[in-house]
């Protein structure tokens, strides 16, 4: 592994009910990179970020260069419903940090500290994502992933969202890999992309890999069958 | 003295049930403390025809239970509570071919009036261990029912502890069992906690009102047993059932 990078994958495979998910996948990202994994709905993205978390079997070589990563799944992941009546302070206490950490976290996510006295389940949805993603950066984590981050907020909030992971980033200096289907973000926020449809369709800067060619070879006519196929597993 | 130590022993008991209920309710499982007192009855119907404690019966079967279960999961794609669908009406039949004559009413809705100093101690401690255990993974319980994803990123082995708090679940309805039977041990989790659940704003107050509700609907039932020598266990769930009513005032009120 190379002095600065973070994360090398290699060869890697993953099969599901003799499915091949992903196939002969590999790529790296070097620290204080935002790599962003783009693709149609169906294409193995939140599978991939799956198996780097570790949390299903694959094939080929996963190597982490460090052990403090936080990890943030999609809004729908999140059990809401059926829960304890759990207040966000109660949510916070899970990650073991001081108060003063809570509080500059939610002010740094443009959140006010009354909100720690909600319940989990009675603040909004952009409210609740700002909350989770105060509590995913608690502690400095030294890579963030974040699937679908923005999944279920309106345009002008995900706007915000991407703006405010942007910020952390730059001040932090924090890795960070993000999966989306969301093309326009690419240009804006990351340095690297990695296009995913079971297996590498393009890796690299986004400048010089998303060429029409490479996005048709993507999205494509293909898109079509992937019209109706919800989640990503 | 008898009644003394059916009034300790179920203080105790409601308490810890009440408490451990509260995770069941949030885990979406408090149906499954009725399944696994049904699973508990054939236990109970075998310790009175050899003659051996009621609770460690009710806990021999309830750990065949949970592996059969268990293990038909790993073979079939079927949801848990469709194979407990199958395995629970199956201990319920099995149950009547050693329940002794006469001894179906105090299987299926508790006895407390033939309790001993040994069993009422065993209990007692039994319960205090289970407290102190789930007090411990409590937290990491209720972060896996948010997200097992998260938890398992924070370091939680998320099978261990489900393992824990399953067999903890177990070995407290083989406690409720002895107090209201093999029918309604359901009730001795799910009530306090959903009662709880009413008028709680947090984690802390939920639990612990949970453990309180079990503890006070367990004695009133009992005190109330001693003056009209009705079952205890049937007057301890309506106790129970009471406070939950009342506990539907106050939410109003306070909505």
């Amino acid at each position: 592994m190379k002095n600065n990078e973070i994360l090398k994958v290699e060869n890697l495979g993953v099969t599901f009910n003799q499915d091949k998910i992903l196939t002969n996948l590999s790529f790296s990202v070097n620290e204080k990179e935002v790599l962003i994994i783009l693709g149609p709905n169906g294409a193995g993205k939140s599978t991939l970020l799956r198996a780097l978390l570790g949390f299903i079997p694959y094939t080929g070589k996963i190597t982490w260069n460090t052990k403090d990563i936080s990890y943030l799944p999609p809004q729908e992941f999140f059990s809401r419903k059926d829960l304890p009546p759990l207040s966000i302070q109660e949510f916070f206490e899970f990650k073991k940090t001081s108060q003063d950490k809570i509080y500059e976290i939610l002010d740094a996510v443009g959140l006010d500290k009354s909100i720690l006295n909600k319940k989990f389940t009675e603040v909004s949805t952009g409210q609740f994502q700002r909350m989770t993603i105060a509590w995913s950066l608690i502690g400095k984590p030294k890579v963030l992933i974040f699937d679908e981050p923005t999944s279920g907020i309106d345009v002008g909030g995900e706007e915000t969202i991407y703006t405010l992971l942007h910020n952390f980033w730059e001040k932090w200096g924090l890795t960070i890999i993000l999966v989306t289907h969301d093309l326009s973000i690419v240009w804006e926020h990351s340095n690297k992309v990695l296009c995913l449809n079971k297996k590498a369709l393009c890796f690299g800067k986004p400048q010089e890999v998303l060429t029409i060619e490479n996005l048709k070879k993507l999205y494509g006519t293909k898109i079509k069958f992937y019209k109706h196929n919800h989640g990503d597993n | 003295m008898q009644f003394i130590l059916a009034l300790i022993m179920g203080i105790f008991v409601g308490g810890v049930a009440g408490y451990i209920g509260s995770l069941m309710v949030t885990k979406r499982m408090a149906l499954m403390g009725g399944a696994l007192g049904h699973l508990a009855l054939p236990g109970i119907a075998f310790a009175m025809y050899y003659g051996f404690d009621i609770s460690i019966g009710a806990l021999m079967f309830l750990i065949l239970g949970i592996i059969t279960i268990w293990g038909i999961s790993q073979i079939t794609q079927l949801p848990i509570e469709a194979i407990t669908a199958v395995v629970f009406p199956a201990a319920m039949s099995a149950t009547f071919l050693f329940l002794p004559k006469g001894k179906a009413t105090p299987a299926l809705i508790g006895d407390i009036s033939t309790i001993t100093i040994q069993s009422a101690l065993i209990t007692i401690i039994t319960s205090i261990i289970i407290f102190i255990i789930i007090k411990r993974i409590f937290s990491k319980l209720v972060l896996i029912s948010i997200s097992p994803d998260i938890a398992t990123v924070e370091g939680i082995n998320v099978k261990k502890y489900n393992f824990i708090y399953l067999t903890c679940i177990a070995i407290t309805v083989a406690l409720g069992v002895r107090i209201v039977g093999g029918l309604m041990t359901a009730a001795l989790v799910a009530i306090p906690a959903s009662t709880s659940k009413n008028i709680s704003k947090n984690l802390f107050s939920y639990s612990y009102l949970s453990m309180l509700f079990g503890i006070v609907s367990c004695a009133a039932g009992i005190i109330l047993f001693r003056y009209t020598n009705i079952a205890a266990g049937p007057l301890i769930i309506i106790s129970s059932s009471m406070i939950f009513l009342l506990s539907l005032i106050f939410k109003r009120k306070n909505s």
